[in-house]
């Protein structure tokens, strides 16, 4: 019973991380419909963000970790992604914004290639560590069930993003026309909503999540390198369809999901097949339910 | 008489094919013409992916699932049950060896293509990028489960499968999956295909039975992408790390650089996207940060792919050619 | 209708292809040697470490003049960590560059994709760490300077068993991973060979970030230690998160180990575990030190396992081409002239005297060449300790 708590905390924790991740995709996917391959890769931008910044104040050789140089530092690294994220909007995105979607997939596929191939150049291809900007601690939750004091930010962190981006998006005047430009692009842009800086916004906060994620997965595993962001991102975004793709409650519980049966599949299943198992279950989902957990149906029209 | 006349054109095809390999292996560098090889290969999974995503409208990212099935299951034939069937004459080469290897081209495609039927299903339920995801999870767990069997070698590679692929086999493989696959597209079921990818819900109330030509689409695309992963797997070292969802994504790359639909975009497209980072090389370690660039520009330049629907024909020079009017004197 | 717009990409490309050309102009005085390896995709890392470590010795080589007058070209392809990139980009080196010999790769998988086409060109191939047996049965002309996965695997089970009294061992092996499989399944039939038993086998992805699923299994079944046969871009956050969980087992592991990242991203969390290396850093021997130092000045870094190996591998090559140019300085010559029947010739000397390579003096041990194409050296076992290494003992084969 121990060890199925442990694997429970732990699956907690490490689904967050997707679920952060999860929350960026799902919103661009809401407003464009547009899989965005390269969030992962902003994610890992993110983590190295962070890395850069931490070291250039000196964290763990000048100055001593404290919680408000870690906040400086999410912050900082959140900014830079926003920045990015709107850069590519701009220069990539927004020129096949006319195009099919597929025509858009591609050019993000390149964007998520270019951003990998340029981060190997760039910070070369060895894996970095990343500066404790947080004295690790580790807590015992119960005999037996351990977590560090880093898995229990990153589920708050987590939780507090998801229910600010909520309130975001239901009660401020942006989130409207974010919706609005969701629902329906043209008609929100006939009731004179600025849909290119809705759209830019949308990338801006996308990114910025990521990079909260990317220093996220820094703090808890201090082992950051340019791929690190294909894996996650893929399975981010199964979580995302898993909860239903554009929802962002659900991108949370898809997240959790996917965390938790990936601790509990290797913990009475088998750890060779942990990759596969999370995509047998999302499959299984789809089949039950085909537009995920809180996706809401929509019926195609003639 | 067509039968006649289709024999004949059978029999030269396969003429020209192997005469275009002999003279191959003797002018071109073994560089060249690996590269011209693989790019055959690279063309039957293009043309395979297209008659998915180009002509029926699925979206399918996990074609390289299905290359990885007909690579695998080609392998063990050849291994395991071809020298119980033949014993020592199978390693003679000559015809025997041939006829072995043509039959563990088929069953790679047909196990590929059981395969195809059961990622085919799904789409009776879901559309678009949910559909898109199930076939991305296909490909992701046939790499997992490929990778824990040990018959075949798992992470340390499938070691000694014969190498028998020749550019005769690979441009003979090329030419019949277009061959088949254009004769499909202008059939009537080629039809009912493209009316599935302009509008479903139309075709279905036309009376097209969309569910059936979903899958039938998913299980011919697999199974020609089964023969090429079959043509791959008795040409370079197997291993799982060759069939990554890259390289699923690379193939989608091709078709849409191509045009999407075009079957002769797909022939263009794969073989650009096979050249080009080998053309690319001198820039070493920038190589790969060019060809994404690239890649942008040339959606952005091109949206709707290079041949974007049409085709190109030799035809029109023929003709115009011979009705060019002789010019009096 | 096409437009100019559609075909400005297309111009371009035919453009690049027209710089390309340049590239391959003639360079008739250097001898050619080609080297391949990951400079991109998921094991990137590995095959910069083996670039630097080839880069460096062949820096010095011609530094020094190179061999018999002529300076050592050393021509890299990158084949993005795929096996069938490894083979186009070998025809490649040999068919397009004409080297007289290859470096590469690490991974067994891409070696064993590569070789043939060495082999049947009659172009000597060594390579500095795929460990799996079979590469080098490939042929004649295939050589390397590693261990093999069955004499690993035998002297960590040996030292498990026998120094360090234990007999329970858990197994947390990269199932992505040729070389990780390989070991980890040489260890255990030695191991279980011994008397131990393995309490569980678990597996891992290589680049996966988080351990915590598996540890929390191996801890259930209580061994005495965990042998992680992986790579030092893993097992230092395994380490981490082990200790995390409160599993505080000794771990053991192999030469993929080594690293400088290693401790840095593990920290305290290694100490009490061993490792198998080819050297040990602070060996006064003249020549590891010579070697460290001249790599840390270079790339900022100390050299892993595996630049150490490359850096071998270029050294074992440039032994047998300096004894090419001694005994037979007219064979020698037509290494560095064009690829015709003379220098087919002189590769096939060149081949004989890397495979009579007999105590080289490499960073790694001393090498020699066995019957069957493989390097014979010690091993040496480091302890960790307060984030440093400390030399335990040395396996003579």
């Amino acid at each position: 019973m121990q060890e199925f708590f442990q694997q429970l905390a732990n699956g907690v924790a490490w689904g967050s991380i997707y679920a952060l991740i999860a929350l960026g995709y799902t919103m661009v996917y809401g407003i464009l419909r547009l899989i965005n391959f390269a969030h992962g890769d902003i994610y890992m931008v993110g983590a190295f963000a962070a890395y850069f910044l931490a070291r250039a104040m000196g964290v763990g050789t000048v100055v001593e970790a404290s919680p408000l140089l870690a906040a400086a530092v999410l912050l900082g690294s959140m900014a830079i992604c926003a920045a990015l994220g709107v850069l590519i909007e701009l220069f990539a995105y927004r020129p096949v914004r006319r195009s099919s979607r597929i025509t858009a997939l591609i050019t993000a596929i390149g964007v998520s290639l270019f951003l990998e191939n340029a981060g190997i150049r760039l910070f070369g291809a060895d894996p970095k560590f990343f500066p404790q900007v947080i004295a690790p601690r580790t807590i015992a939750l119960a005999e037996g069930v351990m977590v560090t004091n880093h898995q229990i930010m990153v589920v708050l962190v987590s939780v507090l993003l998801m229910v600010a981006l909520t309130l975001f998006i239901q009660r401020t005047r942006t989130g409207k026309a974010m919706r609005a430009v969701a629902f329906n692009r043209d008609a929100a842009s006939l009731m004179g909503i600025p849909v290119d800086r809705i759209i830019t916004i949308t990338f801006a906060i996308g990114s910025a999540l990521a990079a909260a994620a990317g220093f996220l997965v820094g703090l808890t595993n201090p082992k950051i390198e340019p791929l690190m962001g294909i894996m996650p991102g893929v399975k981010a975004f199964v979580a995302a369809v898993l909860g239903g793709i554009g929802s962002i409650p659900g991108a949370m519980i898809g997240g959790l999901v996917m965390g938790i049966s990936e601790y509990l599949v290797v913990g009475y299943i088998s750890s060779t097949y942990r990759d596969a198992i999370a995509f047998v279950i999302l499959i299984i989902v789809l089949l039950i339910k085909p537009t995920g957990l809180l996706g809401r149906n929509v019926t195609e029209k003639v | 008489m067509s039968g006649a006349r289709g024999f004949i054109g059978m029999v030269a095809a396969i003429a020209l094919v192997w005469a275009i390999d002999w003279a191959g292996s003797r002018i071109l560098n073994p560089y060249i013409y690996r590269v011209l090889v693989l790019c055959c290969i690279n063309v039957i999974l293009a043309l395979s992916l297209n008659l998915v995503n180009g002509i029926t409208g699925q979206f399918s990212i996990g074609h390289a699932g299905f290359m990885a099935v007909g690579a695998y299951a080609s392998a063990a034939y050849t291994v395991y049950a071809v020298p119980l069937m033949l014993g020592a004459e199978a390693s003679k080469g000559g015809w025997v060896a041939a006829a072995a290897f043509l039959l563990a081209i088929l069953v790679g495609g047909l196990v590929s293509a059981v395969a195809g039927f059961l990622v085919g299903l799904p789409s009776m339920r879901l559309r678009g990028d949910y559909l898109a995801i199930v076939t991305l999870g296909f490909g992701e767990i046939i790499r997992v489960a490929i990778l824990n069997i040990d018959a075949v070698g798992g992470a340390r590679g499938f070691a000694g499968v014969p190498q028998r692929t020749t550019l005769a086999w690979v441009l003979g493989g090329a030419w019949v999956t277009f061959v088949l696959i254009r004769n499909l597209m202008r059939s009537y079921h080629g039809r009912a295909l493209l009316a599935i990818r302009e509008d479903e819900i139309a075709a279905e109330a036309l009376g097209v039975p969309t569910t059936r030509y979903k899958v039938t689409a998913f299980v011919i695309g697999a199974f020609f992408a089964g023969m090429a992963g079959a043509l791959f797997s008795h040409y370079t070292y197997l291993h799982t790390n060759s069939f990554t969802f890259m390289k699923s994504i690379e193939v989608i790359i091709m078709v849409v650089l191509g045009g999407m639909g075009s079957l002769t975009g797909s022939i263009l497209g794969a073989t650009l996207l096979t050249a080009l980072p080998e053309l690319l090389r001198f820039a070493s370690s920038e190589r790969l940060i060019i060809y994404s660039l690239l890649l942008i520009l040339l959606m952005i330049a091109r949206p709707q792919g290079i041949l974007g629907r049409r085709e190109v024909s030799f035809r029109p020079w023929f003709s115009r050619r011979r009705s060019r009017p002789t010019p009096a004197t | 209708m096409i437009r100019i717009r559609s075909v400005l990409p297309l111009f371009a490309i035919t453009l690049l292809c027209l710089a390309a050309l340049p590239g391959c102009a003639k360079r008739e005085a250097e001898i050619k040697v080609g080297e391949y390896g990951s400079l991109t995709g998921s094991t990137a890392t590995f095959g910069t470490s083996t670039k630097n470590g080839i880069e460096l010795y062949v820096d010095n080589l011609n530094a020094q003049g190179g061999i018999g007058g002529k300076k050592v070209h050393v021509l890299v392809e990158d084949d993005q960590s795929k096996p069938e990139e490894a083979a186009t980009a070998v025809n490649k080196l040999i068919a397009q560059d004409g080297v007289v010999a290859v470096l590469g790769e690490v991974a067994s998988s891409r070696s064993l994709a590569a070789a043939p086409i060495c082999q049947s060109a009659g172009v000597p191939m060594i390579s500095p760490s795929s460990t799996n047996p079979r590469v080098t049965e490939i042929g004649d002309h295939i050589f390397r300077v590693c261990y093999i996965d069955p004499f690993q695997g035998m002297v960590i089970a040996k030292f498990a068993k026998n120094t360090l009294h234990f007999s329970k061992a858990a197994v947390f092996r990269d199932n992505k991973n040729d070389y990780s499989v390989g070991l980890a399944n040489f260890f255990s039939d030695s191991f279980r060979g011994m008397g131990g038993t393995i309490v569980t086998d678990e597996s891992y992805s290589e680049g996966d970030q988080d351990f915590k699923a598996q540890l929390t299994v191996i801890k259930s079944k209580k061994p005495e230690f965990i042998f992680i046969p992986g790579y030092y871009t893993e097992v230092g956050l395994i380490a981490r998160q082990a200790r995390e969980l409160g599993l505080n087992v000794p771990m053991l592991g192999g030469d993929g180990w080594v690293s400088d990242r290693l401790l840095e991203i593990a920290q305290d969390a290694l100490n009490g575990s061993y490792l198998v290396n080819h050297y040990w850093e602070q060996d006064p021997n003249p020549l590891v030190q010579g070697f460290v130092q001249s790599y840390r000045k270079r790339y900022n870094a100390t050299p892993d396992g595996l630049a150490a190996l490359g850096y071998d591998a270029a050294g074992v090559l440039a032994n047998a081409m300096q004894r090419l140019s001694t005994e037979d300085p007219k064979a020698f010559a037509t290494l560095s002239g064009p690829p015709n029947t003379e220098q087919k010739a002189a590769r096939a000397k060149l081949r004989d005297l890397i495979a009579a390579t007999r105590d080289y003096p490499g960073v790694t041990g001393k090498i020699s060449l066995d019957d069957h194409r493989n390097a014979v050296k010690p091993a040496v076992f480091l302890g960790i300790e307060n984030r440093g290494y400390k030399f335990v003992a040395t396996v003579e084969p």
